[in-house]
């Protein structure tokens, strides 16, 4: 008796729509062995991580804040993923995002400049972002240097430039040596949607871009050529796309919303420009980018599942005692359920009684 | 002791858990699996390799559960990869990721607490000969071990018929199973092997480079590890000059910053990053037209029945 994968004669849009599903199901059953492990009550547990954050306005608030970066940046990743090219590097483009956009605010703080200060900083972020991605993508395109690689260790060296500008020459005078810069003039902060709570205009940014890669990936060539080029090269080299080419446009869009979403976070909630500021978005992202299926509307649904572990996880470890990292044991695990259910859109598993017999016969084709 | 031994022998303590991590990944890598997991269980290696020898005082159970720890983390990757077809690249990010968040919930009890670090080989009159005697014969059990796992990995690929086989499932899976080798139980071997020595490098930082345990203490040494890798063309002895040279970086950078020269603590900090992009780079590009070295198969998801 063994159990063997076999190949669907076609993809099973049954399980397309169940496999996320299914994935969170087993999470949360997985998770709730981990509870009982740490001895805590599982169904206390999970309602403190999922259920409560749902009930109070001002949590739902700060899930939509969560969810404003996670949603932007998965987005940019789930264009690279379909062409099948690999940005890892996320959170360094968040990070110099918020770099470049901030050197404005700091070099306008205190003096009187007018509203075109955010607008400005917004672009400058976007820029940073997107030029950090060419990184590794012109490293791709022209060397040939493994994007995997290169744009994860650019995440260090994104973190150590942020660290050396806010701890060097952008630090707060007034800080009491704090590794801060000064809080940002009114006219460089994104302003907030409601008189209370911390939602502000980026999320109605996350949901404009939601909407244009929804349009971009559904209704245009370049869409058609991403998913063409990610599910069958060779067909796209003779439709005559250049792969190349795909590679820099997918880094230099992922850069720029990861970068404008680095910005908006120091702009927006966070007000500074600081160490620490992402627990970790641009990772998370790729969790929020499979979770999705790669698709805009679902990466939106996502984002704002994973931000609400941020927040439960948040509320756990004050009301439980729940140690913080279990939000990323879940995440990790989630993103394992993910894939494997994901497997079974293409593949059945099949018991078969004679593993010998079983595999000649495959390699006859006669089974 | 003269300031060049000095450095020496730090330079082969920082070279080491790289040595370990990326000789389990080579072998791994031609079997034809990209597990990009290593960092994960490296640093799962680290917390359960403390825990081990917190609890008995033994650097050796701490080594063991550190290897132990990385089979186990490596065992879910296999599952998923080998048994299920999943995306290489995607298994191997979520392997990170989970054991960064399990080693931050196993090691939070242990931070803050110290253990005996484990102890180095003494020989009474060898290990006393000037310059050459400390450094030969006075490290500890890792260094030695990781030199000859190296040699042992060597000699495994291209003396033994084991290491042929492993090379053409890693090259070819179809031929290879056509021939009627078990591709996916070699690769599952591989891929243990490979989580075992991960494990073990990342268990070698709390128990030999420093007598303590920090969350996030491999600081990307995994990402390193699979780019000395790429940068060793797959070949064991470059894989071993590749890692004491990236030991070497971390440590000069780390004596330019005693020193002071007024260059930012951040920017020497972020050399051996900087280092690992620009290398690969110049690998890259001067393979160029060669044709890429790399195991045909790398990566390239196998279902036994096509």
């Amino acid at each position: 008796m063994q159990l063997v994968l076999e190949r669907r004669a076609e993809r099973s849009t049954k399980i397309a729509i169940l496999s996320p599903l299914l994935a969170i199901a087993f999470t949360l059953a997985t998770m709730s062995l981990l509870f009982a492990i740490l001895g805590k009550n599982p169904i206390m547990a999970l309602y403190v991580y999922f259920i409560e954050p749902l009930t109070d306005s001002f949590t739902l608030m700060e899930i939509a804040v969560k969810a404003t970066p996670l949603v932007m940046i998965a987005i940019g990743l789930s264009l690279c993923y379909l062409a099948n090219v690999w940005n890892i590097g996320a959170e360094g483009q968040f990070i110099m995002g918020a770099v470049c956009g901030s050197y404005l605010a700091v070099v306008t703080n205190g003096t009187d400049a007018g509203p075109w200060v955010l607008p400005v900083m917004l672009v400058m972020g976007a820029l940073g972002g997107a030029l950090w991605a060419m990184i590794p993508a012109i490293c791709k395109v022209r060397y040939g240097a493994n994007e995997i690689l290169t744009s994860l260790m650019l995440v260090y060296v994104a973190d150590l430039i942020m660290d050396y500008l806010v701890r060097g020459p952008w630090r707060d005078p007034q800080g009491m040596n704090f590794p801060t810069t000064a809080s940002f003039d009114p006219v460089a902060t994104v302003p907030t949607l409601f008189e209370t709570g911390r939602i502000h205009w980026g999320a109605l940014v996350a949901l404009i871009v939601v909407a244009l890669a929804t349009v971009m990936l559904g209704r245009t060539i370049k869409g058609f050529e991403i998913r063409v080029v990610g599910a069958a090269p060779r067909a796209a080299r003779f439709a005559g796309f250049n792969s190349k080419r795909l590679v820099i446009f997918t880094f230099a869009v992922s850069g720029a919303l990861a970068g404008l979403a680095g910005i908006i976070e120091v702009a927006g909630p966070v007000g500074v420009l600081q160490p620490g500021i992402s627990p970790g978005y641009g990772f998370t992202a790729i969790i929020v980018a499979f979770l999705g299926r790669l698709n805009p509307v679902g990466i939106l649904i996502a984002g704002l599942f994973l931000a609400l572990t941020f927040i439960g996880g948040e509320g756990a470890q004050i009301s439980m005692k729940i140690p913080l990292d279990l939000t990323k044991v879940f995440q990790g695990i989630l993103l394992f359920y993910v894939l494997a259910c994901d497997s079974l859109i293409l593949y059945r598993i099949r018991l078969i009684a004679s593993p010998k017999k079983a595999s000649q016969g495959n390699v006859h084709g006669t089974a | 002791m003269g300031l060049l031994e000095a450095i020496i022998i730090s330079v082969i303590a920082a070279s080491t858990p790289l040595l370990l991590a990326a000789a389990g990944e080579l072998v791994v890598e031609r079997s034809g699996v990209l597990n990009l997991g290593t960092e994960g269980m490296m640093i799962m290696g680290a917390a359960c390799g403390f825990a081990g020898a917190y609890f008995t005082g033994s650097t050796l159970v701490g080594a063991l559960c550190g290897i132990a720890a990385g089979a186990a983390l490596s065992l879910v990757f296999a599952a998923l990869t080998l048994g299920l077809a999943v995306n290489q690249v995607a298994a191997g990010l979520a392997l990170t990721i989970l054991g960064i968040g399990l080693s931050g919930l196993i090691g939070a009890g242990f931070v803050g607490e110290k253990i005996t670090p484990a102890p180095h080989l003494y020989l009474p009159v060898l290990t006393g000969i000037p310059f050459i005697g400390k450094i030969l014969f006075g490290q500890d059990g890792f260094v030695y071990f990781s030199v000859a796992l190296v040699v042992a990995i060597w000699w495994f690929l291209y003396r033994t018929r084991a290491g042929l086989i492993l090379r053409a499932v890693g090259d070819s899976h179809t031929s290879a199973h056509a021939l009627g080798y078990p591709v996916l139980k070699i690769r599952l071997l591989a891929v243990l092997f490979g989580g075992g020595c991960a494990g073990l490098g990342g268990a070698f930082l709390p128990l030999a480079y420093t007598p303590f345990f920090i969350p996030g203490m491999t600081a990307g040494r995994g990402w390193i590890a699979l780019a000395l890798v790429v940068f060793s063309s797959w070949l064991p002895g470059r894989l071993a000059a590749g890692a004491y040279l990236f030991g070497a970086v971390t440590i000069l950078q780390l004596h330019a910053q005693a020193f002071g020269l007024g260059i930012p603590s951040q920017l020497m900090t972020a050399l051996p990053y900087l280092a690992t992009v620009i290398v690969l780079v110049l690998i890259s590009r001067a393979r160029g037209s060669a044709g890429s070295v790399a195991p045909a198969s790398l990566g390239v998801v196998f279902v036994p029945d096509r």
